[in-house]
């Protein structure tokens, strides 16, 4: 039992971290591919019923990417959205951190081929995050550190996966592909909204796991819920509203991490959040779960619709296990820049469905000759 | 945007003659996929063929002119090892490449040495082999005379480039797909009594049209097939000459002349500049017009390519081609009879060596001895040759010696 | 493909890195260091502009090694918005969709990879335009 205790039961001192100096985004950008698979075609496919999926877990179909894309090119575009909406010299940005479950290269950065494509190189740090779920929101947070502390004027923190799930399992019928991408700067006349600050709730949970070689993940099924992903959105979400006191109804927005279309509805009742209030940033049902993209691109969605003074709680989960939570206020200048680059809508509207047998082709799970 | 007008940098002056240069005799072999022939057996029949029809002269340099055979064969240092084959090592050989137009910038090449009085006799051979590999990876050689870096890293082929080529000449001249498929047509009635031709037997527009894609319009029938096959002239000095043979055709005129290998930056696809250019100076050597031209060898490796090239040849009006082909203008009867052996087409397209076989044929039809395929009275002929899609022309014009 | 020849060709593939004569404006691409019309060799960085319209097109089904994977698929000659012309795949459309003076704008794809233990080489590809929402 004392698994699911909160930190606040077990005694521990509650944690946000508050950067020294204000930072803040300067400019945000996602990306979604153009092609889609409904949940009634893969369960076709796999003899299951589709509605376990539509109303189960509600969601109607998921992005995949296309036969020339993967993370390095869902984070290039997404990188050049956030780029065009801050309106800097490129060569400022002093990290470029990339975070992703679904890497090209076992090794070599993802990063630097970002950064040569955008032309941040040579003068940049360009790393790759891990996470699970989380590693976008991670890279989030370190590129807050690096500009709070001044080490460097902007950093580009990404989140973008083409997931797969085992063929016939149920998490076939969510792994999408997808990503957003923020460029972060001390607070000031370019930056939009404030992060205001950041905190993160992180164990050794074996919910969902893939051993190095094997080409799908396993998971634990159910003990993915309370102990996995509502243990740690929650505790970090309240931990981070109990210090900052905020209540649920001081937020214009929450977006959660969308494995699916239940478990963030079900966080964000718990936590006294309505649907009207979750419902920009509740991508899932249209795109599915993009993995290390998926609260970016709720937080892109909100950011490309809010207005100055509203606030924002983000709160992302990654298996393994572990919830990054902010508190983000958007700002005077936000409208100038949304209208720079496709709103996140723009992309879930682009879109042409495929079958299951184009999607198999696509994602490299047919044997061929040249293999 | 990128100027092809390299007026700084031309240096073409066309090829001054010296003194009258003649084809002595010829050899071909038979364009097919000869599995059971190497290139040295192909090489050596024509040779033998040749030097035979020439009286067997002596011969001060020989050219051999290949493609890819460093890539088929994995041979390079091709010429010792076929003239040592031969029997006839220790003679000096020259390899040309350059793609499908090495044939022709080996007659360029013994033009000149003739002309200039440095050879007085030079026997020419181009041959190629290619029937040794499958589709897939003769589709990506000939891709090698594309500019790897802009347009074959992009899955760009040869096809694609005519196919490109095709959808616009069609849009901008409201040409026809009929109209493009009856080149084909035409190529392959040509080749029916020609001895030595790869496809002889008629194909209808139909055919064409339905014939599986190879690059959207264009279908397997428009495209001409990579054959295996070897040709060869000897030319000399009308004095040499006559030493050994009294049946001599003049090289009247032999131009060439070059443009991008890439073809976005070329200013359109509809004209290839660089047998605009040869045409020009070929026409200007000879001393002869376009009206002039009884008989031509034209480089057809698509049918598209054979619009192109008789528009640049000057030989039918800009944008006309289709409506030429239609009236019969390219036929055996028509006014400027065209690729009488089938053409590329039909008769075959042995990629190096093509530019030899042209000359070949169209020598054989001024002295009246084309099997199958002769026309009445034929006075002058013209040979094109192109590399890639035109990155290099080489336009002969022959004359028949009275 | 070998890595320096991967490399060496980045700031074209990546960013359409060209050189624009100073003197009379000629831009080459790929760059040369001396232009082509003029001779001069003060040729300075421009990146080309990512947007044009297609020109012509073909869709290769007949494909060299590498290509096998999506057949057929559609090569273009785009003039980009500043007259300079471009030889690239067009993708994330139907081959239905592509018509001559269709809009369109660079991304970058995955263009090939050497095999399961290669290089993934990167570059420009075109698409049509994606849809901006209007601020009304």
């Amino acid at each position: 039992m004392h698994m699911f205790k909160t930190i606040f039961q077990s005694g521990v001192l509650p944690m946000v971290m508050k950067p020294v100096n204000p930072v803040g985004i300067v400019g945000w950008g996602g990306y979604i591919p153009r092609y889609r698979i409904t949940v009634e075609e893969i369960a076709r496919v796999w003899g299951k019923d589709p509605k376990r999926y539509k109303v189960g877990l509600l969601v109607d179909e998921k992005a995949i990417a296309g036969p020339d894309e993967d993370p390095a090119t869902i984070a290039i575009e997404a990188a050049k959205n956030a780029v065009l909406r801050s309106n800097i010299n490129v060569k400022d940005i002093g990290a470029v951190f990339t975070g992703s479950e679904s890497k090209p290269y076992a090794v070599k950065p993802t990063g630097t081929v970002v950064a040569e494509v955008i032309g941040a190189t040579p003068l940049v740090l360009a790393a790759d995050f891990e996470f699970a779920c989380k590693a976008g929101t991670e890279a989030f947070q370190c590129g807050m550190g690096l500009v709070a502390s001044d080490m460097v004027k902007y950093s580009l923190a990404i989140g973008a996966d083409v997931s797969q799930g085992a063929p016939g399992d149920d998490l076939e019928f969510t792994a999408a592909a997808g990503g957003a991408a923020f460029v972060i700067g001390r607070s000031g006349n370019d930056t939009v909204a404030d992060i205001e600050a950041s905190c993160s709730f992180v164990t050794d949970t074996p919910d969902f796991w893939r051993r190095q070689g094997q080409p799908y993940p396993r998971h634990g099924e159910s003990f993915t819920g309370q102990p996995a992903y509502f243990r740690h959105v929650t505790s970090a979400a309240k931990m981070l509203m109990d210090q900052l006191g905020y209540k649920a109804n001081e937020f214009n927005y929450a977006v959660f991490h969308q494995p699916n279309g239940k478990f963030p509805v079900r966080a964000a009742n718990s936590l006294g959040f309505t649907m009207e209030k979750i419902k920009p940033g509740f991508l899932v049902s249209k795109i599915g779960n993009t993995y290390s993209g998926s609260s970016p691109l709720g937080l892109a969605a909100i950011l490309d619709i809010a207005k100055p003074g509203e606030r924002i709680l983000v709160v992302s989960y990654g298996s393994g296990a572990g919830s990054d939570a902010f508190s983000i206020t958007v700002k005077d200048g936000i409208d100038e820049k949304r209208w720079l680059a496709p709103f996140i809508t723009d992309y879930i509207d682009r879109k042409s469905n495929v079958d299951y047998s184009t999607y198999i082709k696509w994602y490299r799970m047919i044997v061929t000759p040249s293999d | 945007m990128v100027s092809n007008d390299r007026n700084a940098v031309r240096l073409i002056r066309g090829v001054r003659k010296l003194r009258k240069v003649v084809v002595m005799g010829v050899g071909m072999t038979r364009l097919d996929q000869h599995f059971d022939k190497g290139i040295k057996e192909l090489y050596e029949e024509a040779v033998l063929k040749a030097l035979d029809d020439s009286g067997n002269p002596t011969v001060d340099h020989l050219y051999v002119s290949n493609a890819y055979a460093d890539l088929v064969c994995d041979q390079a240092d091709l010429g010792s090892l076929l003239l040592d084959y031969c029997g006839a090592g220790c003679s000096p050989i020259t390899q040309i490449g350059g793609a499908c137009g090495a044939g022709g910038c080996a007659i360029s090449e013994g033009f000149k040495a003739v002309s200039s009085g440095q050879s007085d006799v030079v026997l020419i051979a181009g041959v190629e082999k290619v029937s040794d590999v499958v589709t897939k990876e003769a589709t990506s050689i000939s891709s090698l005379c594309e500019d790897q870096e802009y347009e074959a890293s992009y899955g760009l082929t040869m096809a694609g480039i005519n196919a490109m080529a095709a959808r616009s000449y069609m849009q901008k001249y409201s040409a026809t797909r009929e109209q493009l498929a009856l080149f084909a047509v035409q190529m392959h009635k040509n080749a029916v009594k020609n001895p030595y031709a790869y496809l002889p037997f008629e194909v209808t527009t139909d055919k064409v049209i339905e014939s599986f894609p190879v690059a959207d319009p264009l279908t397997f029938l428009d495209s001409s097939p990579l054959c295996d096959g070897s040709a060869a002239v000897v030319i000399g000095s009308v004095d040499s000459a006559r030493k050994f043979t009294d049946c001599l055709v003049e090289m009247a005129g032999v131009a060439q002349s070059s443009d991008s290998v890439a073809v976005h930056e070329r200013d359109s696809l509809l004209t290839m500049k660089s047998t605009v250019e040869a045409a020009k100076k070929a026409y200007e050597i000879a001393k002869v017009k376009p009206s002039d031209i009884d008989i031509c060898e034209i480089h057809d490796a698509y049918t598209i390519t054979g619009f192109i090239g008789l528009e640049d040849l000057s030989l039918v009006e800009r944008g006309k081609a289709g409506i030429a082909i239609e009236e019969g203008t390219i036929a055996k009867d028509g006014k400027i009879p065209t690729n009488l052996s089938g053409g590329l087409k039909a008769r075959g397209n042995p990629i190096g060596a093509t530019g030899v076989y042209q000359i070949a044929e169209v020598t054989l039809q001024l002295r009246g001895e084309a099997e199958g395929t002769q026309v009445d009275s034929a006075e002058i002929g013209l040979t094109h040759n192109i590399s890639g899609f035109g990155s290099t022309a080489v336009v002969g014009i022959l004359r028949r010696l009275k | 493909m070998s890595s320096p020849r991967t490399w060496r060709e980045m700031p074209q593939r990546y960013r359409l890195e060209g050189l624009k004569c100073e003197k009379c404006g000629t831009v080459t691409f790929p760059p040369r260091s001396t232009c082509p019309r003029c001779k001069s060799d003060n040729m300075n960085l421009y990146a080309l502009p990512r947007i044009g319209k297609v020109l012509t097109y073909s869709l290769i089904h007949s494909v060299p090694e590498g290509f096998e994977f999506n057949v057929p698929y559609p090569v273009a000659l785009i003039e980009l918005e500043d007259g300079t012309k471009i030889t690239a795949q067009l993708t994330d459309c139907d081959s239905s969709e592509i018509t001559i003076g269709m809009p369109v704008e660079m991304s970058i794809r995955r263009i090939r990879e050497a095999g399961q233990s290669g290089l993934i080489i990167y570059g420009y590809k075109f698409r049509p335009i994606v849809k901006k929402s209007e601020n009304k």
